[in-house]
């Protein structure tokens, strides 16, 4: 029985690869070697399509098909029950750093072979993703801001720090990230008012932190889990400030949008998202040339002047200009979220925050 | 035509498929969410099987109280503002012609097929500062600027009791139109005015139908979660976002199940005590 279907099986792959062949040869070489890689939907996942993916494929022979991924946890936790079931919906996905940290909470992630990344020594240090005992969980694919972004409309003067949101006279009218996780608020609280983030190492710090940004509430108009529904918004005016991605903001201000994005003087929030490969997965020769594809300077420069993000591997390697590379990135010191709060303290920041919103 | 009772086992054949798309497609993950509801989370990573309480304890705080009261103030405030105002229009609509009843009725239907974020979005964008409806009043000169309705309780209550009004008409319909025309004529005929026949003698002739309406649109508002997001502030998310914020966002399943399951819960409780109250009703 099993013999039979595989034959049958066989025979109609047999068929199908013989018809491509005949229709173009150049499909058959691309459909031996493929992966799929998830990349966060939208915007994003354009821009790879469009910039990326079709050089890689020209370079390598190996085929991608690319996922749409939904941003915050939510791939996170479909990839893990799919690798329960020995299911990949993708290869190689793109994860933010408090996703990657649950992910090795379960070994989802495939440690990468080091040896294998011929480009790993351009990176910074920051950006390679290690399990507590030193393996490789992922690399670095690309960092990005979350800055202070305002309507030019209806703010002519750019301000200058993240203590506007505190500031009674933009009451109702700002829109923040819903979640704990993704908005760093807490980390901008702290830099802002308490010297830096490592206001937050003690529970006792982190509720002072919690008791200022309480503060805020009555400011905030929207807090978002959409992204859509903040951009709409701040485009037209109708909520003039609030948190938002650096690089978006200037792809939206390049349309002719009436919006801006700043650094403020405590620094923007830095992300970032790593390749990462789950265990489910069969492709790990194809994930690691890809990985290591994407490491190269000039890839990383593309992706600065393509999609707006940030490189992760060293500036000097680049060959990006001061003003490229002023445009994805700031030399003010970011703020780097605390990432190990999201992973020890996660329900307990949770349910402060959510009573703290809620409430 | 007399119906048979089943005598073989055959004759239930036909009852086979559903009783399996039922069992596979609701019975299974029911019962698989009861479990995960019990099982340990690992904070920072996923669950693991086991056997606890914690996550209904957790549940059970001022603060999840305080979410859960008001989804179900919000429910029955969209359940009684609909049948309140579809009733009446039903009821107007079944006198009508048969051609304006098609309209209405395929129009309605049309909302139906809209989704749940367009029709957010729709409300949002009618709701805002600079391009809601208030800017209409401004022209007209009855507001002296144009503001922002949303978020607001209103903005979340119109957006829900918009999305449910068609179904409620839908269900009263077959209801109202079967309803024997010769009981209001009698009762104009004793010299009531039509209001007043219309709520002694139309309104208590279709009590039932309007509990069980009532039920089924609470029930339907229960669930709903996008548009209190869309268009509220964060005091006006019901229980159902919460438990999206710990399913997706937190990855939190064993607290998002127990949530639900308290939710189903209490739902059925509900529901029970209305029937009951209705039979006794009927009894006296």
């Amino acid at each position: 029985m099993i013999t039979t279907s595989i034959k049958r099986r066989t025979l109609l792959g047999a068929g199908l690869a013989g018809a491509s062949m005949l229709a173009m040869p150049s499909v058959l070489r691309a459909q031996d070697k493929s992966l799929k890689v998830g990349v966060y939907g939208g915007y994003f996942k354009t821009s790879f399509d469009k910039n990326i993916f079709p050089e890689f494929t020209k370079a390598t022979g190996i085929a991608v098909e690319s996922i749409a991924e939904p941003t915050g946890e939510a791939w996170l936790v479909q990839l893990e029950q799919a690798a329960r079931a020995g299911q990949a919906p993708a290869d190689v996905s793109m994860m933010s750093q408090v996703a990657m940290l649950k992910g090795q909470s379960t070994e989802l992630w495939t440690p990468i072979d080091m040896a294998k990344i011929k480009n790993a020594s351009n990176l910074l240090d920051r950006f390679v993703n290690k399990y507590p005992d030193g393996r490789v969980a992922g690399i670095g694919a690309v960092s990005w801001y979350i800055t202070l972004v305002t309507n030019t409309d209806v703010y002519k003067e750019a301000p200058t720090s993240w203590a506007a949101f505190w500031d009674p006279a933009n009451a109702d009218k700002l829109g923040l990230l819903a979640l704990v996780s993704n908005s760093f608020l807490l980390e901008v609280t702290a830099k802002t008012f308490f010297g830096g983030t490592n206001a937050l190492d003690t529970e006792e710090g982190i509720l002072k932190v919690f008791e200022k940004l309480a503060e805020v509430k009555p400011n905030v108009r929207l807090w978002y889990r959409d992204e859509a529904q903040f951009e709409q918004s701040l485009k037209s005016g109708e909520i003039p400030m609030g948190q938002y991605y650096h690089d978006v903001t200037g792809l939206a201000a390049a349309d002719g949008n009436p919006v801006r994005s700043t650094f403020p003087k405590e620094g923007g929030i830095q992300d970032s998202g790593c390749w990462a490969l789950s265990r489910a997965s069969q492709k790990s020769e194809e994930a690691h040339i890809f990985i290591d594809y994407m490491c190269q300077p000039s890839i990383q420069a593309t992706l600065s002047r393509k999609v707006g993000t940030s490189p992760t591997v060293k500036r000097e390697v680049t060959d990006l200009t001061d003003k490229e590379f002023a445009a994805v990135s700031s030399d003010i010191e970011p703020i780097v979220p605390r990432y190990d709060l999201y992973q020890s303290k996660s329900d307990w920041l949770n349910q402060k925050w959510t009573e703290l919103i809620v409430g | 035509m007399r119906r048979e009772p089943p005598q073989t086992l055959g004759d239930y054949a036909p009852l086979l498929f559903p009783a399996a798309m039922l069992t596979i497609f609701f019975v299974v993950p029911f019962g698989t969410m009861i479990a995960v509801s019990f099982f340990q989370r690992q904070q920072g990573g996923f669950y693991t099987p086991a056997f606890v309480f914690d996550n209904y304890a957790r549940f059970l705080s001022a603060f999840f109280g305080g979410v859960l009261g008001f989804s179900l103030l919000l429910a029955i405030t969209v359940a009684i503002c609909c049948v309140v105002l579809a009733l009446p229009f039903t009821y107007m609509l079944t006198r009508m012609g048969r051609k304006v009843q098609v309209v209405w009725l395929v129009a309605l239907l049309s909302i139906l097929s809209l989704s749940e974020v367009i029709i957010g979005f729709a409300w949002s964008t009618l709701f805002s500062r600079t391009a809601g409806i208030t800017n209409i009043l401004v022209a007209l000169g009855i507001m002296s600027e144009a503001k922002a309705l949303t978020p607001s309780f209103g903005a979340v209550l119109t957006g829900m009791v918009y999305q449910a009004f068609p179904y409620t008409v839908l269900v009263l319909f077959p209801a109202l139109v079967r309803l024997d025309p010769t009981l209001t004529e009698a009762a104009r005929t004793l010299g009531a005015s039509p209001l007043k026949a219309f709520f002694t003698v139309v309104v208590p002739a279709l009590r039932n139908t309007i509990t069980a309406t009532l039920i089924m649109v609470f029930i339907f508002a229960l669930g709903s979660y996008l548009l209190p997001q869309l268009l509220g502030r964060p005091q006006h998310w019901t229980l159902s976002v919460l438990i999206t914020d710990q399913a997706i966002y937190q990855s939190n399943m064993p607290f998002a199940a127990a949530m639900a399951v308290f939710l189903v819960l209490v739902t059925l409780g509900l529901v029970a005590l209305t029937v009951i109250a209705g039979r006794k009703g009927e009894a006296a």
